[in-house]
């Protein structure tokens, strides 16, 4: 994703550009702010403000770690899908989920931090992840609802992005959004076929259409007037569609999408308002949201420390696979 | 300490015969053949492709993005490049 190993000549722009005058940085800040005027992307390599970029660290690496997160609660299922068909649908989709965490730590790594440094501050409990990724797979249906609600939510959240002033982000953004396509396609379809099965599969459905719902609408954030970060981010074209607005677009569209399914939305205020043209719904219990995003969810702990023990477990692949390409180099040198 | 973490490498696709490879994003990998086995799980898992260059990123060199006045702006006032800036008789027009 045009990296931050690629040689530009005069060596350390950056470095130059940090130590450059008042009046030098002003017009870099002016150039900035008139690219992002014009709705011109930012490059890797382009001049930017530290605020921004630390920003944007924060938000793909946070991004890229619920990617991989996001791999285990479905991971879960794999040694359990109910047919060969249903096994390697979810063995691919959890592929993707890696590769869509490799496409993030990519973007992340052309703003000047290392993969490594990423993934040390998420296993040192530093960095955050989605707080949906800490609430248990119990049933198969868990695996389709994920697919169709969790997956649904983080496309509205991600169409978007797709459009952000940050290049080598949109550009992941582009490609993770064709792939999310499956994976909400997938899920309803799981849903679907046991919805057509026995009592005892639909009630399977209900049960964890349930208890997804309102963890799914906290995936969009704080309420406008309580997001900690919205307004500048708006600002900068990182986030182009406000929590609430995203919120509502995304029930609006999952509605219908219930009906189809034969499920019940577990809201009894949930009702359409002809005047606002949109569906009111019930309040969302943001004590729950703080506890889980504070490490208190049902699953925080485990989550970290599977992640923890992968990464740890592959040591020596890693460790090994290096050394043998350093000796492979020096092979030919000693024979000369 | 010595340095643990994969090189860096970036990937071009071509997406079919006939048309140039793209760069398309990066991987981590030890080495040349591990660097393209990732690419070929990473980005070509949909039939995005039919080969694949894999680059090392500390061996791309990149023009400087301050130098890019100096670098593109002489061209934009060559129109006389382009076939459009020449009028010709309605009868050869199209040649």
């Amino acid at each position: 994703m045009y990296t931050q190993a690629i040689d530009v000549p005069d060596q350390q722009p950056e470095e130059k550009k940090r130590s450059a005058t008042a009046l030098e940085s002003a017009a870099y800040q002016a150039e900035f702010d008139a690219k992002l005027a014009r709705g011109d992307f930012i490059e890797a390599k382009d001049w930017m403000p530290e605020a921004y970029r630390k920003t944007l660290i924060r938000q793909i690496s946070q991004h890229a770690h619920s990617e991989i997160v996001g791999m285990l609660p479905e991971g879960n299922w794999i040694t359990r899908a109910p047919t060969l068909k249903r096994k390697a649908i979810l063995l691919a989709k959890v592929q993707d989920e890696g590769g869509h965490g490799l496409y993030l730590y990519a973007a992340a790594e052309t703003l000047g931090v290392s993969r490594d440094e990423l993934v040390e501050a998420l296993h040192a409990g530093k960095a955050k992840y989605s707080s949906i990724f800490n609430y248990p797979t119990l049933t198969w249906a868990d695996i389709g609802v994920i697919g169709w609600l969790v997956d649904g939510a983080a496309i509205m959240n991600q169409i978007p992005l797709c459009r952000c002033s940050y290049g080598p982000y949109a550009r992941a953004m582009v490609r993770v959004c064709k792939e999310e396509s499956f994976h909400q396609r997938q899920g309803f379809d799981l849903l679907l076929a046991l919805m057509r099965g026995t009592e005892a599969q639909r009630q399977m459905v209900q049960d964890a259409t349930n208890r997804w719902w309102w963890p799914v609408l906290m995936m969009f954030g704080p309420h406008d007037s309580d997001s900690q970060h919205g307004e500048q981010s708006a600002k900068w074209g990182i986030k182009r569609i406000s929590n609430d607005d995203l919120r509502q677009k995304f029930i609006d569209a999952v509605v219908a999408q219930a009906d189809v399914l034969g499920v019940t939305l577990p809201d009894p205020t949930l009702h359409w308002n002809e005047a606002r043209g949109h569906y009111d719904h019930g309040d969302i219990d943001w004590g729950e949201f703080w506890n889980v995003v504070n490490g208190q969810g049902p699953c925080n702990r485990e989550r970290l420390a599977e992640r923890v023990k992968a990464w740890e477990d592959g040591a020596w692949v890693r460790e090994g696979a290096l050394a043998y390409s350093k000796k492979r180099r020096a092979e030919p040198a000693r024979a000369a | 300490m010595e340095r643990k973490e994969w090189p860096l490498w970036e990937v071009f696709i071509r997406s079919r015969n006939g048309l140039d490879h793209k760069h398309c994003g990066s991987v981590h990998a030890p080495d040349a053949p591990m660097a393209l086995q990732a690419a070929r799980d990473v980005y070509t898992r949909r039939q995005e492709g039919v080969s694949i260059w894999v680059v090392q990123a500390d061996q791309i060199h990149a023009s400087d993005p301050d130098a890019k006045p100096e670098m593109f702006d002489p061209a934009d006032d060559k129109i006389y490049r382009h076939p459009t800036f020449y009028k010709l008789p309605d009868e050869v027009d199209h040649m």
